[in-house]
C-alpha cells in the first residue's frame, strides 16, 4: 500500500520538508516565548494587567486556525510572516500562564533573602525567580511546542505548512498510492518530530535544574 | 552554655538620648561619631496601607556597636516590622534610621542591604544553588574575584560548624538546622559589620536551638558584630541579649536593658507579666556563683574523729559530710558510714554536680534539689572552694 519506492526517490524532498516544519515551529516558539516574558514582565509588574493579557490571548487561542489565517491573508498576503502570526499567537496564553504561574510560585521567603542580599529588582527576576521557575515555565514550552508542530500543517493551506504541504499535496491526488504515502508520511513525521521534540525539552529541564531532582532524591 | 560564661556581660556606656543624638547631628546629615552606636531608631513610625492603627507607633532605639540587642514581645507586636525598617525591607512611614552613622535612606536600599546581614525564620536559601553558592551570594554581588571568594567559602563553611563536603550540595539535601547554619554563613559572608536575625531558630527542635544559639554566642566572641535579634521566647532573649527591648503592642518600648537588669526590675507590670512568674529562677541563671560567697560547708579532715563529724553534720543540719584534705575533696559519707569506725576514713562518694566558679545559681540550685540537700560543692578544677547553699540562693532571689 505505502509506496516506499516513492518515498526512496523523495528524501530530500522529504527531508527539507521535515526541516521547514521544524524551522516555523522554533520561530514561533522563540517568538512566542520573547513576547510571553515581556507581557508576563508587564503581568508581573503591574498585576491588574493579568487579566485583560490572558483574556486578549485566550480569545486568540479560541479563534479557529482557519478563521485566523483568512483574516491575516488580505492584510500579510500568502507569506511566512502570515503563518507565523498565527502560530505565535496560539502559543501566548499556554506560555504567559506557565511564566506568571512559575513566577509566582517562588517562595516568598527566597524572594525576601535575595531582596536582603541586595539584589535589585531585575537582576533577582534573572538570577533567582526565572531559575526557580523553569520547570513550571519548561513545562509550557513543552506544550506549546507540541502544539504548534500541529498547527503548522494548516499553515500548508498559505502556502507554508513544512509537512503539511506534504499532507495537502496528497490529498489532491484523491487518495492515488503516491498520495496516500504522502499523507502517511507527513502524518507520521509529523508525530514523530512533536514527540522528539517534547523528550528533547524534558531532558533539557532535567539538565537545566539539577537541584529539582535532588530534591526528589533527597525527599 | 557557650565558651562565654553567662556573666559578665559587656554593659556598654549608657546609650544616647534622643536629644543627645539629634544634637550631634552635623548639616551633613551624617551622625558623628560621637558614640559608639551602630544603629539608630529616631521616632520610627510605620503604618502600613489600609492599617488603622500604627504596626509601630513611635520607636527611638539605639543599638550598640558590637553587641547583641534583643527585641522580644508578644506575636505581632512589630518586631519584624521594626527589623525590615532597618534594612529598608519596609520603608519607615515617618522617623530616621541611622545605620553606622549614616542616614539610612541616604543610599541606595540594594547597596544598604549589602553591608547588612539577614537570617530569617525560614532561612530562605536559594534551592537551585548549591550551598557554596548559596553562601557566595553577597561577595559575588559586590564584585569580588573568584579566588577571595572561594576561600571565604571554606572559611565560613568551617566558622559555621558544617562538613566540607557540604559545599557542593543543594540546600534540599540539608536538615533544618544544618539550613539555617548556611543561612548565617551567607548572611555574614561579606563580613557585614551588622546582622539582622528574625526569629532564626523558631523553627528548629529545642536541643538543636539550644545548640545554635550556643555557637552563636561563641561566634559573637569572636566576630562582634552588631546584632539584632528578633524573638518572642523570653528565655532566648534573656540568653543571647546583652541588651533586651521588650516590645508591646504598636511597636512601644517597655523597657530597654541588660537581662539582669530587667529581671531585678521590671520597669512595670506588662514586663513583669511577660517575664513569667518564674521570673526569680530566670535571673538565677545570669548570677556566677563566684558572686556570692561560699562557705567552708560540713568537711571534716581524713582521721578526724567520728565526734567529730557528727558534730559537723549538726551544726550544718546535714545528714552527711565531705571528707576533704586540704583542698582535696574526697568525697561525702553519711552518719551510717561512720558505723564502727574510730575515724573518718580516706574516701566517700564523689558529688555528682561539679559545680565551678562560673556555673550559675540557677545550676548550683538545681544541684542542690536533685542531691536531696541543701548545699553544693563548688570547685576551680580540682581544687575544693567550698560550699554554696539554698540559702545564699534564695537571698539573691528577693534581691
Ligand atoms: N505587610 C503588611 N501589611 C499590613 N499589615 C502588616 C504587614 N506586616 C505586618 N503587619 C501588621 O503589623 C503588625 C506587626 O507585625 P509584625 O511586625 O510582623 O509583628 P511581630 O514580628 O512582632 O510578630 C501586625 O498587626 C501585623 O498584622
Ligand atoms: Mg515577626
Amino acid at each position: 500500500m505505502i509506496r516506499w519506492d516513492w518515498i526512496g526517490r523523495n528524501l530530500d524532498d522529504i527531508g527539507a520538508l521535515t526541516g521547514e516544519h521544524l524551522l516555523l515551529t522554533g520561530i514561533a516558539v522563540a517568538a512566542g516565548l520573547v513576547v510571553s516574558l515581556g507581557l508576563s514582565a508587564i503581568a508581573l509588574r503591574f498585576r491588574k494587567t493579568y487579566a485583560p493579557i490572558t483574556w486578549v490571548t485566550g480569545i486568540l487561542y479560541t479563534i479557529p486556525s482557519l478563521a485566523l489565517f483568512a483574516f491575516l491573508v488580505p492584510i500579510t498576503g500568502l507569506s511566512i510572516l502570515t503563518a507565523e502570526i498565527g502560530l505565535v499567537s496560539y502559543t501566548l496564553l499556554i506560555l504567559i500562564r506557565n511564566i506568571v504561574a512559575g513566577i509566582d510560585g517562588v517562595p516568598p521567603a527566597i524572594k525576601e533573602a535575595a531582596d536582603a542580599m541586595g539584589y535589585t529588582r531585575r537582576h533577582r527576576l534573572w538570577a533567582v525567580e526565572i531559575p526557580l521557575a523553569l520547570p513550571v515555565i519548561v513545562a509550557g514550552i513543552r506544550i506549546a511546542t507540541v502544539t504548534t508542530i500541529g498547527l503548522v500543517t494548516v499553515t500548508s493551506l498559505i502556502g507554508q505548512g513544512g509537512l503539511g504541504a506534504l499532507i495537502l499535496r496528497g490529498l489532491g491526488t484523491f487518495y492515488s498510492p503516491i498520495g496516500t504515502t504522502q499523507i502517511i508520511v507527513g502524518t507520521v513525521l509529523s508525530v514523530i518530530l512533536a514527540v522528539a521534540a517534547d523528550v528533547s525539552l524534558a531532558f533539557a529541564e532535567r539538565v537545566l535544574t539539577p537541584w529539582a531532582r535532588r530534591r526528589e532524591a533527597a525527599a | 552554655m557557650g565558651s562565654r560564661p553567662p556573666y559578665p556581660r559587656s554593659f556598654a556606656p549608657a546609650v544616647l538620648s534622643p536629644l543627645q543624638s539629634l544634637r550631634s547631628l552635623g548639616g551633613t546629615g551624617r551622625l558623628a561619631r560621637v558614640s559608639d552606636v551602630m544603629i539608630s531608631l529616631r521616632h520610627v513610625s510605620k503604618t502600613f496601607p489600609g492599617g488603622t492603627a500604627p504596626a509601630v507607633g513611635d520607636l527611638s532605639l539605639d543599638v550598640p556597636r558590637g553587641e547583641i540587642v534583643v527585641l522580644v514581645g508578644p506575636s505581632g507586636c512589630g518586631k519584624t516590622t521594626t527589623l525590615k525598617m532597618i534594612n529598608r525591607l519596609i520603608e519607615p512611614t515617618s522617623g530616621e534610621i541611622y545605620v553606622d552613622g549614616e542616614l539610612a535612606t541616604s543610599v541606595e536600599a540594594h547597596l544598604l542591604r549589602r553591608k547588612i546581614g539577614y537570617v530569617i525564620q525560614q532561612i530562605g536559601l536559594f534551592p537551585h544553588r548549591t550551598i557554596a553558592e548559596n553562601i557566595a551570594t553577597v561577595p559575588t554581588l559586590v564584585g569580588w574575584d573568584e579566588q577571595r571568594i572561594a576561600e571565604r567559602v571554606t572559611e565560613l563553611i568551617e566558622l559555621v560548624g558544617l562538613e566540607p563536603e557540604m559545599a557542593d550540595r543543594y540546600p534540599a539535601e540539608l536538615s533544618g538546622g544544618q539550613q539555617q547554619r548556611v543561612g548565617v554563613a551567607r548572611a555574614l559572608a561579606a563580613d557585614p559589620p551588622v546582622l539582622l536575625m528574625d526569629e532564626p531558630f523558631g523553627a528548629v527542635d529545642p536541643i538543636v536551638r539550644s545548640k545554635l544559639q550556643e555557637e552563636l554566642l561563641a561566634l559573637q566572641d569572636r566576630l562582634r558584630k552588631t546584632i539584632v535579634f528578633v524573638t518572642h521566647d523570653i528565655d532566648e532573649a534573656i540568653r543571647l541579649g546583652n541588651r533586651v527591648a521588650i516590645l508591646n503592642v504598636g511597636g512601644v518600648l517597655e523597657q530597654y536593658a541588660s537581662p539582669a537588669e530587667i529581671l531585678a526590675e521590671p520597669a512595670n507590670d506588662f514586663v513583669a507579666e511577660f517575664l513569667g512568674s518564674d521570673r526569680g529562677l530566670k535571673r538565677l541563671s545570669l548570677i556566677p556563683i563566684s558572686t556570692v560567697d561560699l562557705d567552708p560547708g560540713p568537711v571534716v579532715a581524713p582521721g578526724g574523729t567520728v565526734e567529730e563529724a557528727r558534730r559537723v553534720m549538726e551544726r550544718y543540719g546535714t545528714d552527711w559530710f565531705a571528707v576533704v584534705d586540704g583542698d582535696r575533696m574526697l568525697g561525702w559519707l553519711t552518719e551510717d558510714d561512720l558505723r564502727g569506725a574510730a575515724t573518718v576514713p580516706r574516701s566517700g562518694r564523689r558529688f555528682r554536680a561539679w559545680l565551678t566558679r562560673s556555673s550559675s545559681l540557677r545550676e548550683a540550685l538545681d544541684a542542690i534539689v536533685s542531691g536531696r540537700t541543701t548545699m553544693a560543692a563548688v570547685f576551680d578544677g580540682d581544687r575544693y572552694l567550698g560550699m554554696i547553699d539554698v540559702d545564699t540562693i534564695s537571698r539573691e532571689i528577693v534581691r
